[in-house]
């Protein structure tokens, strides 16, 4: 059929069977908009930034497994998208953004918002295309959903000259694509995964040690299977919280920088790191030297250039998580799941020596408190997104998650401002769920124009801000490591939330006691609106335990009430 | 572990921008180009790149891992028993010992390619570590330039 580039864009999304774009017009993408508004496809959310617009795309993608779309026009447009598209990267999430370019005679003579929007998109998506032909377009366009949601998945961006919008050209959408440089390998070695089988019945203190990319393949319930036939001790990564189970007796809990303490230490004592979907991360390893020390690994990654890369591994498998543990599963029959006895009680013993805690208060709202306040109230219902600070390791650590892709956070590149319209993208997806960003003062306010977006289309997400007016993550490492010396972090001065919401045709509800909390929660859930909870926490709340960077995993800064809140250390020094 | 110069030869889909996503993948890893070249592979949409490079054996596993990782990145042969040329232009003044000049070029599989009114323009065409020693020997004559061509290698 003969039609504009424009309209291929609209018929390639719906095609794709998109029913939610997320994005902002401009110039140079103004005849796609025009197309938009002719059909009724899809539908298009008007984010009030195009960074939030990318973000959104993204909060949909990760709560469905599916790609989620994103909008942008050339220049500026382009170069606000950019945080969004590597904020998608560093996590391996399906996407596509469209931008539009100046018309392919501009290109190279700095016409008014043309930016090279290829080259700086290189290093922060799986692939781009700059488009150069109509013919091309239909082409590109499949291959671009193609490219985001096979292998290791990844954020694409399809950049389309004005002029190629207008054009017309035939199009036929294609059916399959066809790019002979590009095989992602799904299935594992069979042989390496005999051995590997080999290696855990041989061990004598295995650990599964599961990562994002368990979450990306669905492969949550044969992770389960295996755990639950072998009686494998557990540990989750930040991104791959809900896998397990927060009820699961097997898990030990999320490793790490703030992991606690069982997991740090089981990964500092086995003798076999089964590692699926992880990628060994600095803020999960800590001192790569004196990390897990005694162990071989097994490593099951479907991106080769993970495996080997920071640690060796002696069982390479390349391979989706899912397919490989398909076949690895019934070659476990054999396990004896009493061999591992003698280790599951070690760390039975680690977890009741320093079991993840906190020091309630009845004079101040811990910030911990909160999280597992939601759980007690939303629990299971909630998809909870979270933005980038001590907030969102709290969450991690505290908030009671059970299903994958209940859990939505920025860890690789850890964005402030994500979590406001990852929640957004998140509740189109599925309305039916409560939608809560966990966020901080400082946080919140990188996106905070959203609320005009939720209102206007009616997207009721809650948004919980633990408000200790500070910067508190950095405020944390001041504390810790630079003697106090509280530079840039304190946010004494405050908006006034409530009106702020109000202001954007949200609600705001300011928090400060247990029984405003749950009352606040109540009504937001009830009124099934966009608001802010405005919930003061302890100031000084520190994020426990830790691992400080560069320091050996086993070597953790424990909870004490001193460390716990440096509030009470600095009352004790002046008595 | 111990840094080694490798050749690695690369084979590309023919698309805009193919050699960006490569130098800027070493640039952006940190990985060292020594050389580099790129010549369409004849009756193909494909082209050949072959980079001349050094680090640990596994520096060099990743490198050859990111490589793949390139979508238009079709081939990626690390080369161990190979046969590397590398070609050298040199311009010397005409006043020098033009016989002397042209036997050093013969010497490295290379000869004259040019005499000018003031200038003698010769080439060599060896393994990198010849081409070396002929830049060293060639000094004695007062080269006014020289240009190195890059590694090309092919696998034995
Ligand atoms: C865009 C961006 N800028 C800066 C940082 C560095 N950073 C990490 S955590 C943090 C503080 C976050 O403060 P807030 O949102 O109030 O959360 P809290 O730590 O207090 O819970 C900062 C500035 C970042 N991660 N992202």
């Amino acid at each position: 059929m003969q039609m504009s580039g424009a309209q291929m864009v609209c018929e390639a999304i719906i095609a794709e069977g998109v029913k939610t774009v997320f994005g902002y017009p401009g110039g140079a993408i103004m005849h796609v908009y025009d197309e938009i508004y002719k059909q009724d496809g899809f539908e298009h959310i008007l984010n009030r930034h195009e960074q939030a617009a990318v973000h959104a795309a993204d909060g949909y993608a990760r709560a469905t497994g599916e790609v989620g779309v994103a909008m942008v026009t050339s220049g500026p447009g382009f170069t606000n998208a950019v945080t969004g598209l590597a904020t998608a990267y560093m996590d391996s999430i399906p996407l596509v953004v469209i931008s539009g370019q100046v018309p392919l005679s501009l290109i190279g003579t700095d016409g008014f918002q043309e930016i090279d929007a290829v080259g700086i998109s290189r290093p922060c998506t799986k692939h781009n295309f700059l488009v150069r032909s109509i013919e091309e377009l239909p082409r590109i366009l499949k291959e671009a959903f193609y490219l985001a949601r096979t292998g290791r998945p990844g954020p694409v961006l399809v950049d389309i000259p004005k002029d190629i919008t207008v054009e017309t050209g035939e199009f036929k959408y294609p059916e399959s694509v066809n790019i002979p440089s590009y095989k992602p390998t799904y299935k594992g070695n069979k042989k390496q995964i005999v051995k590997a089988v080999e290696a855990i019945k041989n061990a004598k203190k295995p650990l599964l040690y599961i990562g994002g990319g368990a979450v990306l393949s669905d492969a949550y319930k044969l992770i389960r299977e295996m755990a639950e036939k072998t009686k494998i001790p557990v540990v989750e990564t930040l991104m791959a919280r809900g896998v397990m189970g927060h009820d699961h007796p097997q898990l030990l809990g999320m490793l790490g920088m703030h992991g606690n303490y069982a997991s740090n230490m089981a990964m500092s004592e086995t003798d076999l790191i089964i590692s699926l979907g992880a990628r060994f991360d600095d803020r999960v390893t800590g001192k790569l030297s004196e990390f897990a020390k005694y162990a071989d690994i097994i490593h099951v990654d479907i991106d080769p250039a993970n495996i080997a890369k920071l640690v060796d591994v002696q069982y390479p498998i390349v391979g989706d998580v899912k397919q490989v543990l398909e076949e690895m599963l019934p070659l476990l029959e054999g396990v004896d799941p009493d061999r591992y006895q003698a280790w599951r009680e070690i760390l039975k013993r680690y977890d009741e020596l320093h079991p993840q805690s906190y020091i309630d208060s009845d004079e101040v709202i811990k910030p911990q408190w909160a999280i597992e306040r939601l759980g007690e109230l939303v629990g299971e219902d909630a998809i909870i997104t979270s933005d980038v600070g001590q907030h969102q390791m709290w969450a991690a650590q505290h908030y009671p998650f059970d299903r994958p892709r209940q859990w939505i956070n920025s860890g690789g590149l850890g964005t402030m401002g994500f979590g406001f319209p990852a929640a957004i993208g998140a509740k189109k997806a599925h309305p039916e769920k409560t939608v809560i960003n966990i966020t901080g003062d400082g946080s919140i306010l990188m996106n905070m124009q959203e609320l005009v977006t939720a209102a206007e289309y009616d997207i009721p997400v809650i948004n919980v801000i633990l408000n200790n007016h500070f910067l508190g993550m950095v405020r944390q490492w001041q504390t810790f490591f630079y003697e106090k010396r509280y530079s840039e972090t304190d946010l004494t001065f405050q908006p006034n939330w409530k009106a702020l919401a109000e202001a954007c045709g949200g609600i705001g509800y300011d928090v400060t006691t247990k029984e405003e909390f749950d009352a606040a929660l109540k009504d937001a859930i009830k009124q099934n609106k966009v608001c802010f909870m405005n919930v003061s926490v302890n100031r000084f709340e520190n994020v426990l335990p830790m691992v400080p960077a560069g320091g050996a995993l086993f070597n953790m800064m424990l909870p004490s009430p001193e460390l716990a809140d440096s509030a009470l250390e600095d009352k004790k020094g002046t008595k | 572990m111990a840094n080694e110069k490798r050749v690695i030869s690369v084979i590309v889909m023919n698309e805009s921008s193919v050699l960006a996503r490569i130098t800027s993948m070493f640039a952006a890893r940190g990985y060292n180009i020594e050389s580099l070249t790129v010549a369409p592979i004849p009756d193909s949409d494909m082209s050949h790149i072959t980079i001349a490079t050094n680090g640990s054996s596994k520096v060099m596993e990743q490198i050859t891992k990111q490589l793949h990782k390139l979508i238009p990145v079709y081939k990626v042969i690390e080369h161990e028993e190979m046969v590397e040329k590398e070609m050298v232009l040199a311009k010397f003044p005409i006043a020098e010992n033009l016989a002397d000049i042209s036997v050093l070029a013969s010497a490295y599989n290379g000869g004259v390619v040019n005499v000018g009114k003031e200038m003698i323009i010769v080439m060599a065409a060896d393994e990198p570590k010849r081409v070396k020693h002929f830049i060293e020997a060639a000094q004695r004559y007062n080269p006014c330039e020289i240009i190195r061509g890059g590694v090309v290698a092919i696998e034995r």
